[in-house]
């Protein structure tokens, strides 16, 4: 088949000419791929190149360590350990399963634990490392560190946890942290980035919780480069962050200690206040709860021992518990009555033993009546009658306005959970709260200190101390912060005749030194350091006609929890006060037996600095009080019992 | 001009036809065969395995097996064109039934010592069959409805083998390859234009049996549309490619961030930075001025192609040179559309350059193809 040249030629021609035009077409095409790859560089470049660094550069934060804080001398009451834990990357590991194995042979491994790991590795991609042993000691570390060769994918971590040498002895002053729930960020606005990291402790009560944004401190930054998966690649550049503000309380850690011991396992409170400048030296309450369980989270069992404890450990009973201040409240009357000129020290009353008022009897502690009994005396043996028929002159307007002065019904800006208001009741008050008006009755129980009227224990601190010094102090626990003091306000006089306070303050004086004073079995000997103290029962129940017909049932045959708030409080030296001292023992019985030798003994105990000398005791009591200072087990924070060996 | 006709004393013979190799072709290929080397020792982190060193090892069998294609008489490759245009279609067909799953689409036969893929193979084959057979129909008689059908069923069979793998790209180039064969040949522009109407109803088609029961593409493929007409719909699924593609692309600026240094690539925020998406790496590391450098590369390859053709009086020699730079051209133009968010993500690879066996070694045996027409051009 022979072609003819010509068309030969033709044909090669269309062919060139079409090549052309397809090899013009693609290098047309090629210029249009130069101009969007143009477009794309160059003038994208900024916005694309800054895409890129969004991706591949993630900001971390690096949790700061947590302020500590210290007592007045500067001993650790809340410090930050090393917390030891073992992790597990399941990409590393290969069989998981097999290297958990071989590290429950070298460390005791807890199976909630290990769910909540196998959980998390189920729900996590598999370089990220997941937590299988938590708490662990510095041994257990070292263990799995010698044998890291043999665990792929386990690493021994070193973090930071909070620590509380002190253990239950500050769990209601300091308080805890604990890991940061959703409900936590549910209460605060705007929350800082550092409480997004799972387990972050933030603090839960007491100052950790009130001072949380101080004590935190700030989140230091690195930036990491992670790759698609979010793996980190490297770390970029670091900025540390600060810690949190050292506090120091005005708490002296070795009184609290030994008022935490003494208090022991009652349900009680003391609390200890320098009466001049307000610091706060002691706030005890018991029984207690060791505040290093709730720093990991606490565990169901715990927990629930805790809430079902009829003690209730968990309340803070110094400053959220309010009780009826009993006789405790006495003074108030009085310096009331002797305001208004309506009483004077040496005028006496007659006390048979009861008081008939708008028919309705009103009766003294002492059924047989004290006889006539004037001021001193009144106060010395606590004749309720007396101040009975004081209440009925003065009135309870009076007796509202002067309570008032000595702070009960305020609450205190302390950095305390729950800080309690208490109660000072008046017309007012019951007109609002009760719909009802205020009648005669409701004045004489208050006199007493009953009906009505509530007290805190801090309260009743902060009036003992403004009776002792006549001054308006207020209670303080912050005492520096990062090494700055705490500013003092000096305390104003609290305006009442320093003659009416004398007096007041003798009867005092023989309640706890007179041979017939309530208290006079919890003298103190020493005579530098004589106390002067009220004792107080308050009822917590209702004592019926009949039962006082047939005798009224003695508190040792009551149920616990029906059984009378034992109450004292004091200051002391007499001479020169220092300290002023309120301690309630809940349901204890009578404020003489159950609260004033705790009080006494936390008195010696503070004036001295140390475990009193036996002289300072009643001589037919110093055997005893030997014997309980030696079994007593007061924590010391150098021998402070730990789980956590320290290499 | 047949062969019977012209002079086959000119042509050289023996070793000799190695001095008449297209030497300044085969030295592009090499350079752009190099780009493809670093970068895929770039995005390995710095390493030779997994990919560059076996891309260097398939690239000198490459070599040797053009080397070998170029030495036989492009006669002899007209005369087996339609043996290798059926066995090609014989292996895709057997992937239809043989062919092991990967990817979600049957593609390759595994033949122990590497894994063909016969759409590959039918790239090349297609260009060899239309070459022959416009090289053996008269000329006069290019236009004529019946010898159009002819080259037409020769184009559909295997793209709608291929189609059913599904692996739209290869369908596509398909097509476009051989349209460019028999545009070239010298195919009235009308018939063209009335394809080029039917292919916008055939889309139009494609989109209207989205969710029927005749749904012409599978779901993903769809989606890929999807994501292609509006990326941003899905930045973190189906839109995550080519998001990150243009990213990796855009950051490089002038410059790029330097060898080995492209953050995208490296912290695989980049897909299959290894094939498919290997020109954005390029992009990223080496810039502007990198990724216009191997588009120029490429564009000589097709501008020394397209001379050499044209050169050759030869009728299937330079139908098949054409061809071969048309497919070798919609290989790129494709892949980087695809990259730049100009085209839908449909899986073509960048020839030369991507890591794969089957592509390399194809592209290797067409260029062989091409020198064996350049070197016994008649003269």
């Amino acid at each position: 088949m022979r072609k003819n040249p010509a068309e030969s030629a033709e044909t090669h021609a269309r062919v060139s000419r079409r090549a052309l035009l397809l090899g013009g077409t693609q290098l047309l095409f090629m210029g249009g791929l130069g101009m969007r790859m143009r477009h794309l560089q160059l003038n994208q470049a900024d916005q694309f190149r800054l895409l890129a660094e969004e991706n591949r550069i993630n900001i971390r934060l690096i949790p700061p360590a947590r302020g500590e804080i210290f007592d007045r001398r500067g001993v650790v009451l809340a410090r930050n350990e090393p917390a030891y834990r073992v992790t597990l990357v399941p990409e590393d590991a290969g069989d998981v399963d097999a290297v958990i194995e071989k590290l429950a042979s070298l460390i005791e491994l807890d199976p909630a634990e290990l769910d909540a790991a196998a959980t998390e590795m189920r729900r996590s991609p598999p370089f990220l490392p997941v937590t299988v042993a938590d708490r662990i000691t510095w041994e257990e570390l070292s263990r799995v560190a010698v044998n890291a060769p043999a665990l792929p994918g386990i690493t021994p971590e070193v973090g930071l946890s909070r620590f509380y040498p002190l253990r239950g002895d500050f769990a209601h002053v300091v308080g805890y942290v604990g890991p940061v729930s959703d409900y936590d960020l549910s209460k605060i606005e705007n929350p800082d980035q550092l409480l997004r990291i799972p387990r972050f402790q933030i603090g839960k009560v007491g100052l950790e919780g009130k001072l949380e944004d101080s004590l935190r401190g700030k989140a230091g930054t690195k930036r990491v480069e992670v790759n698609a998966v979010g793996r980190v690649m490297r770390e970029l550049d670091r900025r540390e962050g600060q810690q949190g503000d050292a506090v120091q309380l005005t708490i002296d850690q070795r009184l609290q200690s030994y008022a935490q011991a003494r208090l022991g396992e009652e349900s009680a409170t003391a609390i200890v206040m320098d009466c001049r400048s307000g610091d706060l030296l002691a706030v005890a309450s018991a029984p207690t709860f060791d505040s290093n369980l709730f720093v990991q989270g606490i565990s169901v069992a715990d927990y629930r021992e805790l809430t079902e404890n009829d003690h209730r450990p968990l309340a803070a009973k110094s400053v959220q518990g309010t009780y009826p201040p009993g006789s405790t409240f006495k003074m108030i009357t009085a310096l009331a009555a002797l305001e208004a000129g309506i009483a004077r020290p040496d005028q006496t009353v007659w006390c048979p033993g009861h008081l008939e008022v708008s028919n309705r009897r009103f009766h003294c502690w002492k059924r047989a009546g004290h006889g006539h009994v004037n001021l001193a005396q009144a106060l010395r043996e606590s004749c309720d009658v007396y101040f009975y028929e004081l209440a009925l002159e003065v009135g309870i307007d009076n007796i509202s306005a002067m309570a008032a002065k000595f702070g009960i019904g305020e609450r205190f800006d302390l950095p305390l959970s729950g800080v309690a208001r208490g109660l000072n009741p008046s017309r007012d008050w019951k007109r609002d709260a009760r719909s009802a008006d205020w009648v005669v009755g409701d004045t004489v129980n208050v006199s007493i200190g009953q009906g009505f009227v509530l007290t805190s224990p801090l309260q009743l601190a902060v009036m003992t101390a403004r009776l002792a010094t006549g001054l308006n102090v207020t209670p303080r626990l912050v005492k520096s912060v990062n090494g700055v003091d705490a500013p003092v306000a000096p305390a104003s006089n609290i305006g009442i005749d320093e003659a009416y306070l004398n007096e007041v303050r003798r009867g005092m004086y023989a309640v706890s030194n007179h041979r017939r004073g309530t208290a006079y079995g919890s003298r103190i000997i020493e005579d530098k350091f004589r106390l002067a103290g009220k004792t107080g029962t308050s009822q917590v129940r209702n004592i019926t006609a009949a039962e006082r017909a047939r005798g009224v049932t003695r508190n040792e045959d009551l149920p616990w929890n029906r059984r009378d708030h034992a109450l004292f409080v004091n200051f002391a030296p007499y001479e020169a006060p220092e300290i002023a001292v309120a301690v309630v023992v809940e349901h204890g019985g009578g404020g003489s037996k159950a609260a004033a030798p705790i009080a006494r003994d936390i008195t010696l105990q503070a004036l001295y600095g140390d475990a009193p000398p036996l002289d300072a005791y009643p001589a037919k009591d110093r055997q005893r009080i030997k014997k309980q200072q030696e079994e007593m087990r007061i924590l010391e924070p150098g021998r402070s019992v730990t789980r956590r060996d320290r290499a | 001009m047949s062969y019977l006709e012209y002079s086959v004393k000119h042509v050289p013979t023996g070793p000799r036809k190695i001095l008449h190799l297209n030497w300044p072709l085969l030295l592009l290929v090499t350079a752009v065969a190099s780009v493809g080397f670093l970068m895929l020792y770039s995005v390995a982190g710095g390493s030779f395995s997994p990919w560059a060193e076996p891309q260097m090892k398939r690239y000198a069998m490459g070599v040797v097996l053009l080397f070998i294609v170029a030495m036989v008489p492009i006669w002899f490759w007209r005369s087996v064109s339609g043996a290798v245009y059926i066995g090609a279609l014989v292996l895709l067909i057997l992937v239809e039934v043989i062919g092991s799953v990967g990817m979600g689409a049957q593609r390759w036969i595994d033949l122990g010592f590497m894994r063909l893929q016969p759409s590959e193979l039918m790239k090349v084959a297609l260009v060899m069959a239309l070459a022959a057979y416009y090289d053996w129909l008269p000329p006069r008689k290019t236009s004529r409805p019946q010898y159009v059908l002819i080259p037409v069923l020769l184009i559909v069979i295997p793209t709608a083998l291929v189609l059913r793998q599904p692996d739209l790209g290869t369908a596509i180039l398909l097509l476009a390859g051989g349209a460019i064969v028999m545009f070239a040949a010298g195919v009235h522009w009308g018939y063209f234009t009335a394809v080029f109407g039917m292919g916008m109803g055939l889309v139009f088609a494609v989109f209207q049996s989205r969710g029927t029961s005749w749904q012409l593409l599978k779901n993903y493929q769809y989606r890929r549309i999807d994501t292609f007409l509006d990326p941003a719909s899905d930045p973190l699924g189906a839109g995550y490619h080519i998001t990150q593609s243009k990213i990796a692309l855009g950051s490089g600026g002038w410059t790029g961030r330097g060898f080995m240094q492209g953050t995208q690539s490296r912290l695989n925020f980049l897909p299959e930075k290894h094939t498919d998406f290997i020109f954005t790496t390029l992009a990223e590391e080496f810039g502007y001025i990198g990724a216009v450098s191997l588009l120029s590369l490429y564009a000589l390859i097709i501008l020394f192609c397209v001379a050499s053709a044209i050169s050759n009086r030869d009728r299937y020699a330079s139908l098949l040179t054409i061809g071969i730079a048309g497919a070798f051209f919609l290989f790129f133009a494709v892949n980087m559309s695809m990259v730049m968010g100009l085209a839908p993500v449909v899986g073509v690879p960048l020839p030369l350059v991507s890591y794969g066996g089957s592509a390399m070694l194809v592209l290797m045996l067409a260029f062989g193809l091409v020198q064996s027409a350049h070197v016994h051009r008649p003269r």
